[in-house]
């Protein structure tokens, strides 16, 4: 496919600085979110999230492993993301690049950070087994803000994920133990263009995107942030995109999860 | 020809059996077994004693005589490359890139087209091997520079034409707006209600093969 | 997870998700459910369920690959991590690795690719959840996103597996089937014609028993076009 090309990025721009957005949402509104869990019928919880026409699906898994040598008394938690070549004719197989990297980092962050995680629970034998918290994301259709969808089908995953049981050395999966997070983390990145933030930039106003930052919310903590981009941002503007961000993960916390 | 033609103006799918006498194979479908069967997923019709399937979805092909829509890719000594959303890359040379003469000792190639710049062109030769050769040389052929490029499905594009250009006269007419189609599936629309215009044209391509499109788009322009 | 020889796959003509020897698991199918993709497929045979994608005829690269009388036809077949009992470790795999090129062989032979010199047409399947048969229902995916990227063919591609559990053949193994059983044979054919463009088969048996499953299986496969067709029926 053509890649996007300077009339496209030049319209994006000016409906910006106008206030607009081609796709005729204001710019703090996000496009439309549809959500369907346990979708993966053999992962212990699944969500796949569509953010607009962006379409990502995240499966966790729960596996036993031997903890760190610094923390032996914790379960794991492992955040892996995949922008396979499904999802853009620009994306090619092999190991992650940068940006799948970056992705799964962000949403480990988010839910590490602010321990959303019951580690010390997930412990079996201290020093020897411990629970593996696998979340897996696969992005399947790629039209922008892929972190946020990724980070939402991430935890929405985890919430709706059931324990299998242990015995005898084995992982016994017909059995369904509750899971509960102690914290929800929720993702959100305010881009800024021109002067103005802008909430869920599609495939296109990201290739016209100044800077942004990727934030992550408990209830009423700050517990990740992220700047991307190449441009510069002030210490004011920062503040101010925390505070939109919080705004925009309330908003979601009471709509999606 | 009726009674030996199973399918005319019904939707078909790839392998599906249209017409019992192969004599009757057009574009869209192939022979077996003495039977005429369709390729892709369209419309069955029997227009001047064959049977074509026309696609309802599919990438482009270039085809010569075809006037595209392409983004300048790469600049040679003497040409330029034009990548037009298709396998194949057309090739515009120095001689054909304009029907101005182009004195290389002043001017550099990039000054006609850089790359990255949006060109409204034809493609005058396709070989076999699917070379390209492309030209500016029609006074309809131009640079295209603002306005708004959208993207719809090169199966679409015959009915965003409409018959005898009924459908993009119509768009025109309401919104003001220039309108260049090319069959790459490239639009391009620039001055009056720009808006209004990419609404009409992405309704054609979501809709484009149900019935009673001329009253929708017709509908939505008198919104 | 080991051979269970105790376990008890037939039981008065039952088997242990209460199907009949020659019922399939419930079908599901859908077209067009990507946009950055030219075409794009769901299947879903019970558990087990695939997405693909198809990227072109578009460009080969590296150059040396590509072939001035004809396109090709290139597929990646992969199991997400959370399709599985144990996590998969993601990227590619041998098993992986042959069933896309078994998958490339099944799908070209239907594909009108001397019309494409030099080009390649791309399918991607992804197995979300894999419960036996997964090559079957990525391949059927695969078909319906050809299909749905308006790639010229002689027909669709449907593909579906016979086997053998407790010495009687039957159609589509699930997974408990499929690791306890005794033959596996996935096919894929233009059930329209009859050619077989798959054939793979694990396992003991003899001619007899091959001519049986081969019918099993071929019936499988028209019924899984049927549910093709209607999937791109009701999106076009």
């Amino acid at each position: 496919m053509m890649e996007i090309t300077e009339i496209e990025k030049q319209s994006a721009l000016d409906k910006i600085k106008k206030g607009e957005r081609l796709d005729g949402r204001g710019l703090k509104d996000f496009r439309d979110i549809k959500i369907d869990v346990g979708v993966a019928k053999k992962a212990e919880g699944s969500a796949q999230v569509e953010l607009g026409e962006s379409k990502v699906i995240a499966g966790v898994k729960f596996g036993m492993g031997e903890p760190f040598p610094d923390t032996p008394d914790e379960g794991m938690l492992m955040v892996n993301a995949e922008l396979g070549p499904m999802a853009s004719p620009n994306f090619e197989s092999g190991p992650p690049g940068k940006n799948a990297t970056e992705i799964a980092r962000v949403v480990d962050r988010g839910i590490r950070e602010c321990e959303a995680l019951p580690l010390k629970d997930l412990c079996v034998e201290e020093g020897e087994r411990v629970w593996k918290v696998m979340v897996d994301i696969h992005v399947l259709d790629h039209d922008g803000n892929l972190l946020d969808a990724s980070a939402l089908a991430g935890v929405k995953a985890l919430l709706e994920a059931k324990m299998p049981g242990f015995e005898d050395s084995k992982v016994l999966r017909d059995e369904e133990h509750e899971f509960k997070m102690e914290k929800v983390p929720v993702t959100c990145t305010v881009a800024k263009i021109e002067d103005k933030y802008v909430i869920d930039p599609d495939i296109i106003e990201e290739k016209v995107v100044d800077s942004m930052v990727t934030v992550t919310w408990t209830e009423d903590e700050l517990c990740s942030l992220q700047k991307r981009g190449n441009g510069g941002l002030t210490k004011n503007e920062l503040l101010e995109m925390f505070e939109l961000a919080r705004e925009k993960t309330e908003e979601l916390r009471q709509t999606t999860l | 020809m009726t009674e030996k033609v199973l399918k005319d103006k019904s939707k078909v799918l790839p392998g599906d059996v249209i017409a019992e006498d192969d004599s009757l194979a057009g574009s869209g479908t192939y022979k077996e077994n003495g039977k005429v069967k369709s390729r892709v997923v369209g419309i069955a019709r029997t227009k001047k004693s064959r049977i074509r399937v026309i696609p309802l979805c599919g990438g482009y092909i270039p085809q010569e005589e075809d006037n595209v829509i392409g983004r300048i890719t790469g600049i040679g000594p003497s040409h330029w490359w034009v990548e037009l959303d298709s396998p194949y890359d057309g090739y515009l040379s120095i001689s054909e890139g304009s029907n101005e003469f182009i004195d290389l000792d002043n001017t550099e190639l990039s000054d006609v087209y850089d790359i990255g710049d949006i060109i409204y062109t034809e493609a005058i030769k396709v070989t076999k091997e699917k070379d390209v050769k492309l030209s500016m040389q029609d006074r309809i052929c131009k640079k295209l520079s603002g306005g708004r490029l959208i993207r719809i499905s090169p199966s679409k594009v015959p009915r965003l034409i409409g018959k005898g250009g009924s459908m993009v006269e119509m768009i025109k007419n309401e919104t003001g707006s220039r309108i260049i189609i090319g069959q790459n599936g490239i639009v391009w629309v620039s001055g009056g209600d720009e808006d209004l215009t990419v609404e009409a044209v992405e309704l054609v391509d979501e809709k484009g093969h149900e019935k009673g499109l001329t009253e929708k788009v017709e509908k939505l322009l008198n919104k | 997870m080991g051979k269970n020889k105790d376990m008890d796959l037939l039981k008065n003509g039952k088997r242990i998700d209460g199907r009949g020897k020659e019922d399939l698991r419930e079908l599901e199918a859908k077209a067009g459910i990507l946009k950055r993709a030219d075409g794009s497929g769901y299947f879903r045979m019970g558990n087990t369920e695939a997405v693909a994608a198809v990227f072109g005829p578009r460009e080969l690269h590296p150059k040396h690959k590509q072939k001035p009388q004809r396109g090709i036809l290139q597929c990646r077949y992969n199991l997400a991590p959370f399709s599985v009992d144990d996590r998969k470790r993601p990227g590619p795999s041998r098993r992986g690795k042959e069933i896309g090129k078994v998958a490339e062989g099944a799908l070209s032979s239907a594909v009108f690719l001397e019309e494409f010199p030099t080009a390649t047409i791309d399918v991607y399947m992804e197995v979300i959840s894999a419960d036996a048969g997964t090559r079957c229902v990525a391949l059927n995916a695969g078909s319906i996103a050809l299909a749905d990227a308006g790639i010229p063919m002689k027909g669709l591609i449907s593909s579906c597996a016979a086997g053998k559990i407790e010495d009687t053949p039957v159609l589509d193994l699930k997974g408990e089937e499929d690791m306890n059983g005794q033959v596996d044979l996935p096919i894929a054919m233009n059930a329209e014609t009859g050619e077989i463009t798959l054939l793979q088969m694990d396992g003991m048996t003899d001619i007899e028993e091959m001519d049986e499953m081969m019918d099993l299986a071929i019936k499988g496969c028209k019924k899984v076009a049927e549910k093709q067709k209607e999937a791109l029926m009701e999106t076009f």
